[in-house]
């Protein structure tokens, strides 16, 4: 089973029909089994129950993610695979000592994969859709895959299994999903 | 509905009926469908131009933010990048809120989603092959479903219309306190290009 953590800024938000329905409808369709939950409702949890999760992205103006940090610390000690979307990026890089910047980027952007990941591939170019005021320096402890270290487009840590992407694979690029649900 | 209150509709008229943002076949008639919801509606007139009709829908959410005191905007943007990102930059450079809660829906199932919740859609638009005049007046059912399913594997085109394949008018739906009636239309078409034109229409009970 897969997590979907919801990351938008009230539990039942218009948002959550945006950012997370579309990954659990991805994911359903290539056989995985997904919930979501809103960050809210992590705590007490039974986290043991999924395998892996994905914190998914937020509405543009949507920047409530960042205001309680206290609510990810259970990520750095999870060790199941993690994939952060946009705003999940952000949450992920910060929690690792990452910065949060401005970066503002709204549309298609051309994505250029710098090293090799099971996640993204090889090096080259993708397209990604980008919808985001803020992005996440790159963190300590973490691998460039696309992009550049002070505005990543992708990351991995070196030895867990946490991945950021900044654009959306909810929209293109959705072999990216397909590929973390089986990692 | 969720929790949030819809304050008014907007709806752009452009005089390019190809315009590449905006529907365009009978969409002055949206003000007698806000009639029926009992929800103010904002029209405005655009030209059309490709991407300074940006400019046009720009100030009438700027309108609609002083009349109404808006804080965001919902668009029905299922799969258009190109409509759903300019919305997007519009709302961000004004400070409001974008949702778009049927973005990368299934289009077969949000289809099939309408007639179960009760809409009743006329379809009155059809701008692409093989779709024959049959298709104009006619109405959405599980039957044109179907169809609009297998067109979309055989040619790809968007069952919901959203790449101007379709065009609907919708004349019933759960929030109408009454439907719409076409009293009056005129149909054109040709080449796989035609329109179902409302000269007039009124509200009527059930």
């Amino acid at each position: 089973m897969i997590l979907l953590v919801d990351l938008c800024y009230e539990k039942g938000s218009l948002s959550r029909y945006e950012f997370v329905h579309p990954i659990k409808r991805i994911l359903e369709r290539s056989g995985h089994l997904a919930e979501a939950l809103h960050i809210t409702d992590l705590e007490g949890a039974d986290l043991d129950c999924y395998d892996r999760a994905i914190l998914c992205g937020t509405a543009l103006q949507d920047n409530a993610y960042a205001s309680h940090p206290d609510q990810f610390l259970w990520l750095k000690g999870w060790r199941r695979p993690i994939l952060g979307i946009c705003a999940g990026m952000q949450v992920i890089g910060s929690l690792f000592g990452g910065r949060i910047v401005p970066d503002l980027a709204i549309g298609l952007e051309r994505v250029e994969i710098v090293a090799c990941s099971p996640l993204l591939g090889g090096p080259g170019s993708i397209e990604g859709y980008h919808l985001h005021r803020f992005c996440v320096t790159l963190p300590e402890g973490f691998m460039l895959l696309a992009g550049t270290p002070e505005r990543p487009q992708a990351f991995l840590h070196r030895d867990l299994p946490v991945y950021g992407v900044l654009f959306h694979p909810e929209v293109r690029c959705r072999f990216i999903i397909e590929r973390f649900a089986v990692l | 509905m969720e929790r949030d209150q819809v304050a008014c509709l907007i709806t752009l008229l452009s005089e390019n009926e190809d315009s590449y943002m905006f529907h365009t076949p009978n969409v002055r008639w949206a003000e007698l469908q806000a009639r029926s919801m009992g929800i103010p509606i904002l029209l405005r007139r655009t030209c059309g131009e490709k991407e300074s009709e940006l400019q046009d829908l720009r100030a009438a959410l700027l309108a609609a933010a002083g009349r109404y005191s808006i804080s965001g905007v919902v668009t029905g943007a299922i799969e258009s990048v190109y409509q759903a990102s300019r919305v997007q930059r519009i709302c961000y450079d004004l400070g409001l809120w974008c949702f778009n809660p049927l973005w990368q829906a299934d289009q077969v199932e949000y289809l099939r989603m309408l007639l179960r919740e009760g809409f009743q859609v006329l379809i009155s638009g059809v701008f692409a092959y093989p779709l024959d005049s049959s298709w104009l007046g006619s109405k959405l059912t599980e039957e044109r479903i179907d169809e609009l399913e297998a067109l979309q594997r055989r040619y790809g085109i968007n069952p919901s219309g959203e790449g101007g394949e379709i065009e609907t008018f919708v004349l019933d739906a759960p929030l109408f306190r009454e439907r719409i009636e076409i009293v009056r239309a005129s149909v054109s078409y040709s080449g796989y290009r035609g329109r179902l034109q409302i000269e007039e229409a009124r509200l009527v009970e059930g």
